[in-house]
């Protein structure tokens, strides 16, 4: 069997006291559509930035496609293939939706670091932005700053600009967080509608969207791997229904 | 589908840096100066000087968001190159010497940035001021070269181009000299602000966070637009000095990085034209409230910072902008 897309090997982190990743064993595969859950201060958000290299780890190992990338900075995991969203929006707040989207195509194909052309000489960076904002359904919205955005549109904008860096591991936490019920569809529909050949690894609370689009789940506890399986191995799991109903409120 | 390039907002970033024509007025209003004020040519110069030193903020402050107090340092680290070079008798050349000072003030701003930009907010502010103060005591110090505190004066400047003489008296040729040169870096940062580069560094300013996770190198980036406005702060300061024939240690003083971060945040920071506006509204305005209120001139200008402060946060140009500004109709798809 081939290396899994992403993995962890007896992944440690510690802050302080605090174990907020102990032992993580892991594996993410080649267009997976997989959910992680688990109560507040599981360290799923942690793990996020573990595997993307905000966080560097105590112990243990992150490999992509067999490949050791555990020592490997932020900016370098990108151009690997590895993207995430946020779970508060962190966008271009005072530049318009095609400029957010710009950014990020321009950083991948690397047109960034040009400093004597006019960014709109980059016609394969615009044309590129633009298709990818009319395939989520967003090219009407082209030319609004963000903070003229729903804030739905804006969860949809995260989306656009970790998809711009075709990723091939797209990390999404809580993608639908802070959306209203009646915007919610337009995330959802989008998560749907992700090119399957990316391996999605999706951060939630919500039960609704994690068994509508996951095929398969991990459930972590206080910084470990609780249980792992289909969802519904999962939803059958009595263990993993106490640790959800013995800890209520968490949102 | 329509091609993308028909969408309004793709055709908006493919023409953004388009020359429009109101872009003339300023470089004609300084042309026109020129024929119309011949006795206030020396305001006129310390004037546009002004406008370059403000330009090279625009670039850190405005486009890249670092926020920083110790502009100063680049200037008078220009203005000593030229200051010493000529007093030397080593280098007396206008034109090449502003390039060296335009190089020393990168090398500052290169070695500083490297350091500094490993910070953000408060902590980088302060630590811009302190280099500046380094700086300030450095040249205090250094007397047998700079001067100490009485400066070098009758700095000799060989003639522009070997024919035209800087009169103190008469600053015809400092005043086009320095237009042409402010000309020229304008341009530069122009380009600069429209080109991708430019793009990231708002990018980093908007959100420094995101630009990490789209994989940009934040850092490096910040680094090379602190060294290219520090070379810019590095002209502004040798030219003073070549048009004064003159190098205080008020080149390398708080009050100058204040009174240029004045200024920007008055005309309006990152919009390029905010250096212009705001350094002729700061100087007439403090030439007029000078003669009106000799002395109390600054509390009018303190005033006025408070209500752009509290009511117009991007400077009178934000105001034009937003004045300016109809209902845009929404694009459909």
């Amino acid at each position: 069997m081939s290396a899994p897309l992403l993995e962890t090997r007896a992944l440690c982190r510690n802050f302080g006291a605090l174990a907020a990743a102990r032992d993580i064993d892991f594996r993410l595969e080649a267009g997976a559509r997989h959910a992680l859950i688990g109560p507040n201060g599981a360290g799923k958000t942690t793990f996020v930035n573990l595997l993307t290299g905000v966080v560097q780890p105590t112990t243990g190992a992150i490999l992509m496609k067999g490949r050791d990338i555990t020592g490997v900075a932020q900016a370098e995991r990108v151009k690997l293939g590895i993207a995430r969203t946020f779970q508060i929006n962190r966008l271009f707040r005072r530049l318009s939706v095609l400029e957010n989207v710009y950014i990020a195509v321009a950083e991948r194909v690397g047109a960034a670091p040009s400093m004597f052309r006019p960014a709109g000489v980059r016609r394969d960076v615009v044309d590129e932005s633009m298709q990818l904002l009319e395939t989520l359904k967003l090219s009407g919205d082209a030319a609004r700053r963000i903070s003229e955005l729903p804030y739905g549109r804006q969860r949809l904008v995260e989306l656009a600009i970790a998809l711009a860096l075709r990723p091939e591991v797209l990390l999404l936490d809580e993608p639908a967080a802070g959306v209203p019920s009646a915007e919610s569809h337009i995330i959802l529909d989008a998560i749907d509608g992700l090119p399957r050949d990316i391996g999605v690894l999706i951060i939630d609370h919500d039960m609704d969207l994690v068994f509508r689009f996951a095929e398969r789940i991990t459930v972590m506890v206080s910084g470990a791997v609780f249980a792992t399986g289909s969802p519904r191995e999962i939803a059958a799991d009595t263990e993993v229904r106490a640790v959800y109903l013995g800890r209520t409120g968490h949102g | 589908m329509t091609e993308p390039l028909d969408h309004p907002a793709a055709r908006a970033l493919a023409e953004r840096h388009r020359l429009r024509p109101w872009e003339a007025i300023p470089w004609l209003l300084a042309l026109g100066f020129y024929f119309a004020f011949p006795k206030h040519l020396g305001f006129g110069t310390e004037l546009l000087v002004t406008v370059l030193f403000a330009l090279s903020l625009d670039l850190v402050l405005g486009y890249a968001g670092i926020v920083t107090l110790g502009q100063a340092a680049f200037f008078g680290a220009g203005a000593y190159t030229v200051g010493i070079l000529a007093k030397q008798g080593i280098w007396t050349e206008p034109i090449t010497g502003l390039i060296l000072a335009a190089l020393v003030a990168a090398a500052v701003g290169l070695g500083s940035g490297l350091v500094l930009l490993r910070t953000q907010g408060l902590t980088l502010l302060m630590l811009t001021l302190c280099t500046m103060a380094l700086l300030e005591e450095a040249a205090n110090l250094a007397h047998d070269y700079t001067g100490g505190f009485d400066g070098l004066d009758s700095l000799p400047i060989a003639p522009l181009l070997g024919r035209f003489e800087f009169n103190p008296l008469y600053p015809t040729t400092q005043y086009l000299y320095v237009l042409v040169v402010l000309f020229v870096c304008f341009v530069f940062v122009r380009t600069l602000v429209y080109s991708p580069f430019g793009q990231s560094l708002r990018g980093i300013r908007e959100n420094m966070l995101r630009m990490h996770a789209v994989g940009a190198p934040v850092r490096g980036r910040l680094v090379l637009c602190y060294t290219l406005s520090a070379a810019i702060a590095g002209i502004a300061g040798g030219i003073w000095a070549q048009a004064n024939a003159y190098v205080n240690l008020g080149t390398l003083g708080l009050d100058r990085a204040a009174t240029v971060l004045i200024i920007l945040v008055l005309g309006g920071h990152g919009r390029l034209y905010g250096a212009f506006i705001g350094a002729v509204a700061y100087m007439v305005l403090s030439h007029f409230l000078a003669k009106i209120y000799p002395t109390a001139w600054q509390l009018g200008l303190g005033l006025l910072l408070v209500v752009i402060a509290l009511f117009a946060r991007n400077g009178i140009l934000g105001i034009v902008a937003a004045l300016g500004r109809r209902p845009a109709p929404r694009a459909t798809s």
